[in-house]
């Protein structure tokens, strides 16, 4: 018996792929990031070429980030001038990281030195968000339901970005969340992270976002918007490359967004729900994983046992399902601790 | 899919780069008109009313 198709796609492989959306949307949405990061693996493991794989993965976080963007922008959490700032600084980072990436392969060390870097980039950042948030200092206090103009308390801005803005060097720049940065402190914290984008050979989201909370000191949801704003240029640009030499596959693409726009919505919707401490931990422990699923895989390629690179897609997709259900878990107890808090009017 | 997918080449590029542009917004505009007509109801019944 024939399988039922769509456009001659199985119709199994569309609703496999557009599940997934939902969960990537999910994450998507709520932090800013983990759209390459978690599909162009799953594509790879599954037997997709890693052209196929990497083209298809940019063209759909291209996708997401253009979905995502418009609803953070809707809420107020796009600072266009922040991003435009980065976006100079983390294309000029990229070029530099680039180069150094070259030498690396030039003198035979490239894949191991991106391999460790990325591993202990990777689980460095997930090892400090979860230990914050662990401590419940003022580092991890910002709620992600800021108004537009609201003034962000200084005692939410972690002290490293104080230290940054503490340096008034002309002309600062006015940011949402009330606070000032000199533009030379944005453009050295965006050429850093795209230094490291373009060495490491990544989208650099789960780096950017951090950094422009932790280093420039913007309010967590104006830091995913802002980074969303920046990847529908990267992906844009990226995936205009690949689809080029026609690695592209719509196939995966359509579907994958059609259900991650649906979990974006639910994503972002979140993050004026939940308290950002509830989740942080989570968010910590996933990046802790992600690295390990980093590791296994790398250590499955030099010791030649493909198995691992289905070890570090289960541990990658059960990271995913344990923070994407984290989310939506809370958002719902936030919902019902809500309406039970609200007096019931009579009519 | 729809043979997008065999097109190479700056032209081709810009096909697939617009259907995947042209289905984002388009599922924005969706999913924003079904957010506003099941959102509230949803909301309400996850939040246990």
């Amino acid at each position: 018996m024939s399988e039922l198709e769509l456009f001659g796609v199985a119709v199994t492989l569309l609703t496999l792929f557009a599940g997934f959306g939902v969960l990537i949307g999910l994450l998507f949405g709520f932090f800013g990031m983990g759209g390459s990061f978690l599909v162009t693996p799953a594509l790879m493991v599954m037997g997709y070429d890693t052209d196929v794989a990497v083209a298809s993965g940019l063209a759909f976080v291209f996708g997401t980030s253009v979905i995502a963007t418009l609803k953070h922008r809707d809420l107020g959490q796009v600072d266009y001038k922040l991003g435009v700032l980065m976006i100079a600084g983390t294309t000029a980072g990229i070029e530099v990281g680039k180069l150094g990436l070259h030498w690396l392969q030039s003198i035979g060390q490239a894949d191991l030195v991106v391999s460790v870097a990325y591993v202990g980039l990777l689980g460095g950042i997930g090892a400090f968000i979860t230990y914050t948030a662990l401590r419940g200092d003022g580092d991890g206090g910002i709620d992600h339901d800021v108004a537009e103009d609201a003034e962000v308390d200084a005692e939410d801005i972690p002290d490293v970005a104080k230290k940054i803005q503490s340096y008034r060097v002309p002309p600062m720049m006015s940011l949402k969340g009330g606070i000032t940065v000199s533009l030379w402190m944005i453009l050295a914290v965006a050429f850093a992270t795209g230094l490291l984008s373009g060495l490491l050979g990544v989208g650099g989201g789960f780096i950017r976002m951090p950094a422009l909370f932790y280093l420039v000191g913007v309010p967590v949801p104006v830091a995913v918007g802002t980074d969303l704003f920046e990847i529908v240029f990267s992906g844009g640009i990226g995936s205009f490359l690949y689809a080029m030499d026609g690695a592209v596959n719509l196939a995966i693409v359509v579907p994958l967004l059609a259900g991650s726009a649906f979990g974006a919505r639910l994503g972002a919707a979140a993050t004026a729900l939940v308290e950002e401490d509830d989740i942080k931990v989570y968010f910590g422990v996933m990046l802790l994983l992600g690295a390990l699923a980093v590791a296994v895989r790398k250590v499955g390629g030099w010791i030649e046992m493909p198995v691992l690179d289905t070890v570090a897609l289960v541990i990658i997709i059960g990271a995913a399902l344990l923070v994407s259900g984290a989310v939506v878990v809370s958002s719902i107890r936030e919902l019902r601790t809500e309406t039970s808090s609200t007096p019931q009017t009579a009519d | 899919m729809f043979g997008a997918e065999v097109a190479g080449g700056p032209a081709g590029a810009a096909v697939i780069i617009g259907v995947v542009l042209v289905e984002a917004l388009v599922l924005y505009v969706g999913y924003g008109i079904l957010e506003a007509l099941v959102g509230p109801t949803l909301r309400r019944a996850l939040g246990g009313e």
